[in-house]
């Protein structure tokens, strides 16, 4: 093929193809899991979530083989009124339907000359007959799925259906307390939380610190420590996680807040110190100067003159501390494993644990994600400012 | 390394550095250079670091003395019967699996966020094109993989509720279990990886893209270079330092990868990689020895990336 033939050929992809095609990647996983978050359980176990739209359950077969005598709505028969409860509760399983079709009503056939549906079919037409009864409500769209998922319920109907029932599961009080139950998203959502600030909050005041240092003090070897520093960024977790957790199990830190803000902190500090030292690098020389030359100290150039001009990389780097922190599973695992379960070890353990409760899943892998979604569509700007300065983390 | 002097007024006593360098140096020494000295020592050590890795030798069978934790981390997955069985054996392993992550998950990454940077260059929604491709960066990787997991999802015969098999048994194809088929399996991994970092690897290039300047561009357009020919010879050339870059950080991200692996298989069905492996050895097994033996290998395949990561920095300073 020749040169002029392999450009005609680039120049004739539809580019915009290409770029709705990848957006459209991009979105679709994420779109169906929040979809699939919204659904009743019932439901996502029986059809995938792009049938969301698609007729309820059951009413198609309802329509073939039920509407002609009982009518659309089914009142039709007024002494066998389908949206009546207390008569659908007699027939809440397909094999009591069936049994009921196959019966004689006033000495003709149920279903008079028609054919009797199979099992599947007459479990569809429960199904439709329990919906617009209102024995069981399977509406569209429902929040249950997050509810059970914040306190945690493991039983088999939902969180409601049974505190409505006074039946609730032994872990389950139905108030306010079950916020907090350890097997909940709602629990783990504090705990992340209480893990997240100060482990965001301590990396940057220290690199503050040190990356003044690095940027306006003179001293011995500043270059070289310099160049370490950049060495240790890619340094990986795993390497400094089997001592620590020795250490760790000797103090009595191993489970507790502390210890895992002290490790995000010592972890976090290269990248931190690098982005800070290199920030504060930028700013004018003149400015400090003339701020000695006025007799301020190193102190009071640094946090009159140095903090608040280094905001906007202050902010840049609290974005990316929040979400590392936020988002990391390895040290949540390794440091604080069951006892203080965050969000991320919840998932995790919910994906061994439960197989495929996907409603579960999804609702509480989309909470997990609320947070970081607020704070990157928020602050992307800085965000991406502060990984254009310095691309390695982690 | 050019420092740059610092101005003769602003040196206030010797001292004074550092207070403000304490903090961070203690606790990067407690939390980084003291933990990783430990783990080469106990790395030679037995499995709770009580005697030398040489007393777990079994008699009778392979065994490297105060190696025995290395000879463990680098033979236990292979099977040497033959060439034709260890090349399996190891293509399967932890370190076949993460060389298959590299390559894929690095070129996937890197051309596809070229291609993107590249494609929406100047179209009218171009940031907010570019968020969508980024937002999985904001969210985490556990996040990622329950969402993949879901795309990937096996059903039963009569539903398939995972969009992949629901695609391929609507064309008439048989669903696959794309978590529990070996070969097939990592790769579907990587696709998660990809799905992730792309966006990251899109912003960096994209700004690199736009700090050509575009009379370069306009003088090989007037002169008759053709738009293929302007990418390659012109815009490629300029780029390619922030590529290396790009390049250079994927692979250590790709070597440090774990969650996605953890959550989605947690290693099993052969997609154990090397970072997954270290935790195993470590947290399930409770071996220091042979869980830091592993984390060592770790460090040995990143060093040339340390090593790159200090030269770049230091020919940064130099142009300062």
């Amino acid at each position: 093929m020749s040169r002029e033939k392999i450009n005609a050929f680039f120049a004739r992809i539809p580019r915009n193809f290409v770029i709705l095609l990848m957006i459209v990647i991009w979105v679709v996983p994420t779109f169906g899991l929040m979809i699939t978050s919204l659904r009743p359980v019932q439901s996502i176990n029986r059809s995938g979530w792009w049938t969301i739209l698609n007729a309820p359950t059951g009413s198609r077969e309802y329509a073939q083989n039920c509407a002609s005598c009982h009518g659309e709505d089914g009142k039709l028969i007024a002494a066998a009124d389908l949206t009546d409860p207390a008569l659908i509760k007699q027939f809440d399983r397909s094999i009591l339907l069936l049994a009921s079709l196959n019966k004689e009503y006033n000495g003709q056939p149920h279903m008079g000359t028609q054919v009797v549906p199979g099992a599947q079919m007459a479990a569809d037409i429960v199904v439709h007959l329990k919906n617009v009864s209102g024995v069981e409500k399977r509406p569209r769209v429902t929040f249950n799925n997050y509810v059970d998922a914040l306190v945690g319920y493991r039983g088999t109907r939902t969180y409601v259906d049974d505190c409505n029932a006074g039946t609730p599961p032994l872990d389950i009080n139905c108030n306010l307390s079950d916020l907090l139950n350890p097997r909940g998203m709602g629990r783990a959502f504090v705990n992340s939380l209480l893990v997240t600030i100060p482990a965001t909050i301590l990396p940057i005041l220290f690199a503050a610190l040190a990356g003044y240092a690095f940027a306006w003090l003179d001293f011995k070897g500043r270059m070289l420590l310099f160049a370490i520093l950049v060495g240790l960024q890619v340094v990986p977790l795993q390497m400094t996680m089997v001592p620590i957790s020795r250490v760790y199990a000797q103090l009595g830190l191993n489970g507790t807040f502390l210890g895992v803000w002290l490790f995000h902190t010592g972890f976090g500090m290269p990248y931190a110190i690098y982005l800070m030292r290199n920030f504060l690098g930028t700013l004018p020389r003149d400015l400090f100067e003339s701020a000695y030359l006025d007799g301020a100290s190193h102190w009071t150039a640094f946090y009159r003159l140095a903090i608040p001009l280094a905001l906007p990389a202050i902010a840049s780097l609290g974005i990316f501390q929040f979400l590392w922190v936020w988002n990391d599973l390895l040290v949540a695992l390794v440091f604080l494993g069951s006892t203080t379960p965050v969000m991320t070890y919840q998932i995790a353990n919910m994906v061994s644990s439960l197989g495929a409760g996907w409603h579960l899943l999804t609702a509480a892998a989309f909470l997990s994600m609320l947070l970081p979604m607020v704070v990157f569509f928020g602050l992307q700007r800085y965000f991406v400012r502060g990984m254009l300065a310095g691309a390695v983390k982690g | 390394m050019a420092a740059r002097p610092v101005p003769r007024i602003m040196q206030q006593g010797k001292l004074a550095p550092f207070y403000y360098l304490a903090p961070a140096l203690i606790i990067m020494f407690f939390f980084i250079v003291y933990p990783m000295f430990n783990t080469v020592q106990l790395s030679f050590l037995n499995n709770n670091g009580t005697a030398s890795a040489s007393a777990t030798c079994v008699d009778g069978r392979p065994c490297w003395g105060v190696f025995e934790n290395y000879r463990y981390a680098l033979t236990a997955e292979f099977n040497s019967g033959s060439v034709k069985a260890f090349w399996n054996s190891f293509w399967l392993s932890s370190y076949g699996n993460t060389i298959k992550w590299i390559i894929f998950m690095v070129a996937g990454t890197v051309i596809l966020g070229l291609l993107f940077a590249k494609l929406v260059d100047g179209i009218k929604n171009e940031a907010l094109a570019k968020s969508i491709l980024f937002m999985p960066m904001a969210i985490s990787f556990v996040g990622a993989g329950v969402i993949w997991k879901f795309m990937y999802s096996y059903g039963t015969q009569q539903v398939q509720t995972g969009l992949l098999n629901a695609i391929i048994s609507a064309i008439g194809g048989r669903p696959i279990s794309f978590m529990t088929q070996p070969v097939l399996n990592t790769y579907a991994l990587v696709v998660v990886g990809i799905w992730i970092w792309t966006g990251f690897c899109m912003t960096i290039l994209s700004s690199s893209l736009k700090s050509v300047p575009d009379e370069i561009i306009e003088a090989a357009r007037v002169d008759g270079a053709t738009e293929w020919n302007v990418f390659w010879k012109i815009i490629m050339p300029i780029i390619m330092p922030t590529v290396i870059v790009v390049v250079t950080t994927m692979v250590i991200n790709v070597l440090k990868q774990f969650d996605i692996v953890y959550v989605m298989t947690g290693g099993n069905y052969n997609t154990d990689v090397i970072a997954n492996r270290m935790y195993t050895e470590m947290y399930i097994n409770f071996n220091t020895g042979r869980g830091t033996a592993v984390a060592i290998i770790l460090v040995i395949a990143i060093i040339p990336f340390i090593y790159l990561n200090i030269r770049r920095f230091i020919a940064q300073e130099e142009m300062r």
